[in-house]
């Protein structure tokens, strides 16, 4: 019977969530609610890069600070190609994620040689490199950032012009990521990364080299960033260096433990509620922070488990 | 580039290790003895440099301030370890970076709502007011200079408390074995609490002695952390003799790679692509710099073996 239930219950918090979500525009449609629309397709969007972060940070307990900065380059792949006039989709999507690949690879391939606190300092250092390089380039506007004149566009068809399209773009675009990533979760390739997290020395010792994984899902995470970016820069019209600054990775670490740890849905919950107390508390008052940051600090150490853990209740 | 510039640009380097050396004192140590990650760290530069201004508000002098301003400081640095640090020892090192980067959130704010966005200025003591003949065509001020010379004494001094008296033993013990030194009846925590209010006197003492130079503004002291983590983990972590040989690598490095790459870009480049790629290459330089000694040192240069 707990099994049955506990599997009811796995499956219900992301069902829930996405048939929300997908409702959405039904609501904003009705009571014709234009800021509750681009509210929410930023959400989404953050989400997306939310859930890229859990599945390094969660599955496989690295964390990286410098997650920011995929964001960044995707948006700056499809604003640079965009000051260049190549507005197509076909084109700039893809160079996104081929640009946050190849970064995710490199310094991948640097970071991952390290453990615990020097893997922390060294994807921040990184992050911070691809910051300033961004600051530094003046040809695209430098410190102040590039501002894009439309949107991308895909066969003619107005998908990222139209609000409401946009939306179910990028609602689409998060549930395949969420699929394909709890498919993966859940595949050989999961269990290694899951399996690395627990005893390194035990999986080398049956013969699995656990490095080449944590690379693989490095570099899953940042393109998927990446898509996160490149919609970002669409989302905005506005590519800036800000994207990548350090505040930005804590914000996206905060946002995965907020919602639970390593369940991938949870990371999306956490970037809703984040964002979503982010605006409330906005609204009351600009020192939003002053509170934020305690509750931040009451939730790392009184509520473990974030949002998912209270659901789900002390049991687990 | 003349040697005059190349001079005047080495003695800035200097500077801005020595800065970087006092901040990065204090977090090498916390995180040696106690495994702790306190991104707040950089908040407590940032604090000792306001609470120095507002107490030059008060007393009227930049020594009246100066030490002040320690004081106040270290209580700041106490403060927040007996409310919110001590719970995070025994946790592991993502709550550990989330709930310091809570406080950074608040204090950036909090020093916001009570001094305002605006930067704040304030006065260098009038004994080191003036500049300096250092070569023939070479004016330095002589308040940059006092900085250099104190922030090399701090070193001096760390060095032999670190070597030569008992709580530095201690300290270093408590880095290698932290357990074993609290099973011969050492006190861990009283001694973890010596060494934090110490780093954040530390840090307080580097944001006050660079208030003058700098602007004194919220958020100042994010960027300073981020250079002081990366000097740490290149020093190797615990490590004060790596931390004071990184701070001063960093800060020659950066500052002189800072004024040269254009120059250097523009042997190999035609001169507009030289102006956009020489600061992007200085600025990425450190992280660089970094990334290599991390290659091929994973636990930094000088790591402390830790069992």
């Amino acid at each position: 019977m707990n099994g049955i239930r506990e599997i009811m219950r796995s499956r219900a918090v992301p069902v829930i969530l996405f048939t929300v979500l997908a409702l959405v525009p039904v609501y904003a449609a009705v009571f014709d609610d234009r800021f509750l629309m681009l509210f929410a397709t930023r959400i989404l969007i953050l989400a997306i890069a939310a859930l890229s972060l859990d599945f390094i940070l969660g599955l496989g307990a690295m964390v990286s600070f410098g997650h920011a900065a995929f964001i960044g380059l995707g948006a700056y792949a499809v604003g640079i190609l965009a000051y260049h006039d190549i507005w197509a989709a076909w084109i700039s999507f893809p160079a996104a994620i081929l640009v946050c690949a190849l970064f995710a690879a490199i310094t991948g391939a640097i970071s991952l040689k390290t453990r615990g606190v020097y893997f922390i300092m060294i994807t921040l250092a990184f992050g911070q490199m691809a910051y300033y390089t961004a600051t530094s380039l003046s040809a695209y506007g430098g410190d102040d950032g590039l501002t894009m004149w439309g949107r991308s566009e895909f066969l003619g068809t107005g998908l990222f012009e139209n609000d409401t399209a946009f939306y179910c773009l990028v609602l689409a675009i998060l549930l395949a990521a969420y699929v394909f990533l709890k498919v993966l979760a859940a595949s050989r390739f999961g269990r290694v990364l899951k399996g690395a997290k627990q005893s390194e020395a035990r999986l080398q010792a049956i013969g699995i080299d656990p490095f080449g994984y944590r690379l693989a899902a490095y570099v899953i995470a940042g393109s998927i960033a990446g898509i996160a970016g490149a919609l970002l820069a669409n989302q905005a019209e506005f590519v800036s260096p800000a994207y990548m600054s350090w505040h930005r990775s804590g914000e996206l670490i905060v946002m995965v433990v907020l919602g639970g740890l390593g369940y991938l849905h949870g990371a999306i919950l956490g970037a809703i509620a984040y964002l979503v107390f982010e605006e409330v508390l906005s609204h009351y008052t600009q020192h939003w922070r002053l509170i934020f940051g305690p509750l931040l600090i009451l939730v790392v150490l009184y509520a473990r488990g974030g949002i998912l853990g209270a659901i789900k209740g002390k049991s687990s | 580039m003349s040697a005059t510039l190349l001079a005047v640009q080495a003695l800035n380097g200097l500077q801005l290790g020595v800065l970087l050396f006092l901040i990065a004192a204090g977090l090498t140590l916390v995180f040696g003895v106690m495994d702790f990650i306190n991104l707040a760290h950089g908040v407590q530069y940032m604090l000792g440099a306001y609470l120095a201004v507002a107490m030059y508000q008060v007393t009227g002098t930049f020594w009246g301030a100066l030490i002040l301003g320690l004081v106040l400081s270290l209580v700041c640095g106490l403060a927040l370890e007996f409310l919110i640090f001590r719970h995070l020892y025994d946790r592991d090192h993502l709550d550990q970076v989330l709930a310091t980067f809570g406080v950074i959130i608040f204090v950036n704010e909090a020093v916001k709502v009570i001094w305002g966005a605006a930067p704040l200025a304030l006065p260098g003591p009038a004994l080191f007011d003036g500049s300096i003949q250092l070569m023939e065509n070479l004016k330095y001020p002589v308040y940059r200079l006092a900085l250099i010379g104190s922030g090399l004494a701090v070193a001096v001094l760390l060095y032999v408390l670190v070597t030569r008296t008992r709580i530095g033993m201690l300290v270093r013990a408590g880095a290698t074995n932290p357990d074993m030194v609290a099973a011969l009846g050492v006190n861990i925590r009283r001694l973890f609490m010596i060494v934090f209010g110490f780093g954040t006197m530390l840090a307080g003492f580097a944001g006050i002695m660079a208030a003058p130079i700098l602007s004194v503004e919220p958020g100042m002291g994010d960027n300073l952390l981020i250079l002081a983590f990366v000097v740490i983990v290149i020093g190797g972590i615990g490590s004060i003799r790596g931390a004071f040989i990184a701070a001063l690598l960093i800060g020659l490095v950066d500052t002189l790679g800072r004024s040269m790459a254009t120059d250097i870009a523009r042997l190999l480049l035609p001169p507009s692509a030289a102006n956009d790629v020489g600061p992007a290459i200085a600025s990425m330089l450190i992280y660089i710099l970094m990334a290599g000694v991390l290659f091929f040192r994973p636990s930094g240069l000088f790591p402390v073996g830790r069992s």
